[in-house]
């Protein structure tokens, strides 16, 4: 299983904070990114390629060909604005 | 970490005296404090924010600013940086962000300073959703802060990629 974590407009656009999901096949973040997207609506839009938003796993920005374990957190969200 | 640095995530407000005296109690080899200061603007995009909520991801926010800090000291020579940023409601004028960054002479200290709120204003995963007239919205990312952060990388002194990631802007936006 992942542990899935959204966070900021990414979050209230999905309606919810987290979530737990198996590990797609193959397991990458360009594959969970797929899972999600076939949801339709707001997870296709916003996830769509070339929308900006980032992918962490295990708290480190990962690209979309990063591999992914049982037990990972995944997290995704807009490009960030501290400071 | 090195042990005279200093990273906090809080909701309360710092004293930046305070955090000024903690550095030059540490040695007298310090010769320069550089610091940089964020506050929260009155104003943003052509409308008057009321107020601002500064959302954050725990855990992955502390490593990011260890990861800027620890790149800022393979740069330069430093004693001492102290990076404390706020989450949580804040009203204009509340200050956000303080970088404080210590060397033997001020050209060091300045230059980290700047380094470090350029990698933490495009790594560090913090989102600013402002209030306005209009309601709430969150802010969008500045490509020049993205510009302001891969200067370090031009330079050609290498080493300064801290995340080893892509610079947003190269790649289209996406995570790829």
């Amino acid at each position: 299983m992942l542990q899935l974590l959204y966070f900021a407009r990414l979050r209230e656009t999905f309606g919810v904070e987290g979530e737990r999901l198996p590990l797609p096949e193959p397991a990458s973040v360009a594959a969970l990114l797929d899972t999600l997207r076939s949801r339709g609506g707001a997870w296709a839009s916003e996830l769509a390629p070339g929308r900006a938003f980032r992918v962490a796993v295990n708290q480190r920005v990962a690209t979309t060909d990063a591999p992914l374990a049982s037990g990972d957190e995944v997290a995704i969200f807009p490009p960030v604005t501290g400071g | 970490m090195n042990p005279a640095d200093r990273i906090r995530v809080q909701i309360e407000p710092f004293d930046i005296g305070a955090e000024h005296a903690r550095i030059a109690a540490l040695g007298h080899g310090t010769g320069a404090i550089a610091s940089f200061t964020g506050l929260m603007r009155s104003s943003n995009e052509g409308d008057t924010v009321s107020a601002m909520t500064l959302e954050h991801y725990p855990g992955m926010t502390e490593s990011a600013l260890v990861e800027i800090v620890t790149a800022a000291r393979t740069r330069w020579a430093l004693q001492a940086v102290t990076v404390v940023h706020r989450v949580g409601r804040l009203l204009p004028g509340d200050a956000i962000v303080l970088v404080l960054a210590a060397s033997a002479h001020r050209g060091e200290a300045l230059d980290a300073c700047e380094f470090i709120m350029d990698y933490l204003k495009t790594q560090a995963p913090f989102w600013k959703k402002e209030d306005t007239a209009a309601g709430s919205r969150w802010v969008e990312a500045r490509t020049s802060d993205d510009q302001a952060a891969a200067r370090w990388q031009a330079g050609g002194s290498g080493g300064a990629d801290v995340s080893g990631q892509t610079p947003r802007g190269k790649d289209g936006g996406g995570p790829a």
